[in-house]
């Protein structure tokens, strides 16, 4: 069960992973839902291991939920908050990623505004490099705990225990093209089967949108929300607007917003879903946010186990078992 | 040791466990993953059956608590399931085979997150020896001696003992817990 990942040690793009890599993290998350569970919710797994959270871009929810993640096994964290360190007197990244490196960590957990950081930071540093998002590029650990979210739901609903989301049909609505959880949920998803359709204001779809593994690309909203499985909305930016050749916040809502209107185009059984944070009353009302087919915070808590899984596959195997097993002598 | 002489060992056991706890008030039946889990729930029928009372049987897998992690692959798989808060509980661990006594630390440890146990008891099918910690059973099955170099099979159909090649020098913790 040793896979390129565990070799690798790095998680920086869910193409690392694959089909079976992840189904091989989702099957882990779940031993960590149980640990969560627990009255004494933490266990000793990582105990003397020790792990950087170094974000160069702001962001709460990733950050909080890697945190407790690596508190939950018992490594030890470094939180690197980049206002207060060097960078603001001019140390470069690799520099600074060097630093934290030769401090002896055993992981550097890492957010950047650049696409392909963590993919240069690997490059660099004998720590193993989980990607918390670069750019405009990649979100692993988002679109893992999406699909996790999202298979919990469908057993919960299905009352059966699926083993991946075949079938199911996933419509992801608004900036695609800017966003990074977009890509690794499109990724993620229809490596399980999922069926994607991507609705967004042409201007906002990525470039080469024709070799993404989804089923279809529109323009127009309600046509496709009653055939729809599971509905992703993902947030949108200001200064967007005028890339899309809209006016403004409220085009962009009429057009594409989640509202109470058009929720009622769904099907009764239709899950909504959202990386955070919302931005309430453009992309998705607040009623459809906080209705009962919302998964946001269940995506939320399991943000938590999920990285537990993640970490743990990484730091759980030494480099010399790992070659060991790749010497078939484990 | 065929499925007949395993049938007995497990409802001598169950005998030998309500004798010494003065009946089944506050028992909790704990299989070890994997290889515990079935023992664990024929062993609580048979303890429902000689009391009349059902007996809460719980799962464990004890892998994010071995002291070999990160010396070999260690995946989180088996599900842990404890049934009921173990506090003031007597709780009987039953794993298949005991030879280091490391799966039986690390489970100790993992059980005291569930709650502070009355007491703690272990039942296996095969004691093989070996021992690395001071652990000992309370229950045993079948006391079987074997040479570091062997392996033991227990499964349900009975106990296989077979042979492997080990490097010299050895020790029986870092021999696969798969071939324990």
């Amino acid at each position: 069960m040793i896979d390129e990942m565990l070799v690798r040690r790095n998680l920086l793009s869910i193409e690392d992973l694959g089909r079976e890599g992840i189904l091989e993290i989702l099957r882990e998350s779940e031993t960590f839902v149980e640990v969560a569970s627990r009255r004494m919710p933490k266990v000793p797994a990582l105990r003397g291991k020790t792990i950087a959270i170094a974000f160069f871009e702001k962001s709460t929810r990733t950050r909080l939920s890697f945190e407790m993640a690596a508190k939950r096994l018992s490594a030890d964290t470094l939180t690197i908050d980049i206002s207060a360190s060097s960078m603001s007197k001019g140390e470069s990244l690799r520099d600074t990623l060097e630093t934290i490196d030769a401090l002896g960590v055993d992981a550097i957990v890492m957010r950047h505004q650049s696409s392909g950081a963590a993919v240069l930071a690997s490059k660099w540093v004998q720590a193993s490099v989980v990607n918390a998002g670069d750019g405009q590029h990649e979100h692993p650990t988002q679109a893992l705990l999406d699909a996790f979210t999202l298979r919990e739901a469908i057993r919960r609903f299905q009352a059966a225990s699926v083993e991946d989301l075949s079938s199911c049909r996933v419509t992801i609505v608004g900036d695609v093209r800017h966003s990074r959880v977009a890509r690794s949920n499109v990724l993620a998803l229809s490596a399980l089967g999922a069926r994607i359709t991507l609705v967004a204001p042409r201007e906002l779809l990525p470039v080469s949108v024709e070799d993404w593994p989804i089923e279809a690309v529109t323009e127009e909203i309600d046509s496709v929300l009653p055939g729809t499985d599971a509905c992703y909305v993902l947030r949108i930016q200001h200064e967007r607007m005028v890339d899309a050749g809209l006016s403004d916040l409220g085009e962009y809502r009429r057009n594409f917003g989640l509202t109470i209107e058009r929720a009622q185009r769904l099907a009764p059984h239709a899950l909504i879903m959202h990386p955070g944070p919302l931005n309430r009353g453009v992309e998705i009302d607040s009623q459809v946010a906080d209705g009962p087919n919302s998964l946001i915070r269940a995506q939320v808590r399991n943000g938590v186990p999920v990285r537990m899984a993640v970490l743990f596959h990484l730091l759980g195997t030494s480099r010399n078992a790992v070659e060991e097993i790749d010497d078939g002598r484990g | 040791m065929n499925p007949e002489d395993l049938r007995r060992a497990l409802v001598r056991i169950a005998h030998e466990i309500v004798e010494r706890n003065h009946g089944t008030d506050m028992l909790v039946v704990v299989g070890l993953q994997t290889g515990g889990a079935p023992f664990a729930r024929r062993l609580a029928e048979h303890l429902r059956e000689i009391s009349g009372n059902a007996i809460p049987l719980g799962l464990l897998d004890v892998a994010l608590y071995r002291d070999d992690i990160g010396t070999r692959p260690v995946i989180a798989h088996s599900l842990t399931e404890i049934p009921v808060d173990l506090s003031d509980r007597v709780v009987i661990i039953v794993d298949d085979v005991l030879f280091t006594g490391r799966t039986v630390r690390a489970a100790l440890d993992a059980l005291a997150d569930y709650g502070r146990a009355r007491a703690v008891q272990l039942a296996v099918i095969v004691d093989r020896g070996h021992r690395e910690l001071p652990i000992r059973p309370d229950y045993v099955g079948k006391n079987l001696p074997t040479r570091l170099d062997e392996t033991v099979k227990v499964s349900e159909e009975g106990v296989v003992i077979g042979e492997f090649e080990i490097a010299e020098g050895t020790t029986a913790s870092e021999m696969s817990e798969g071939s324990s």
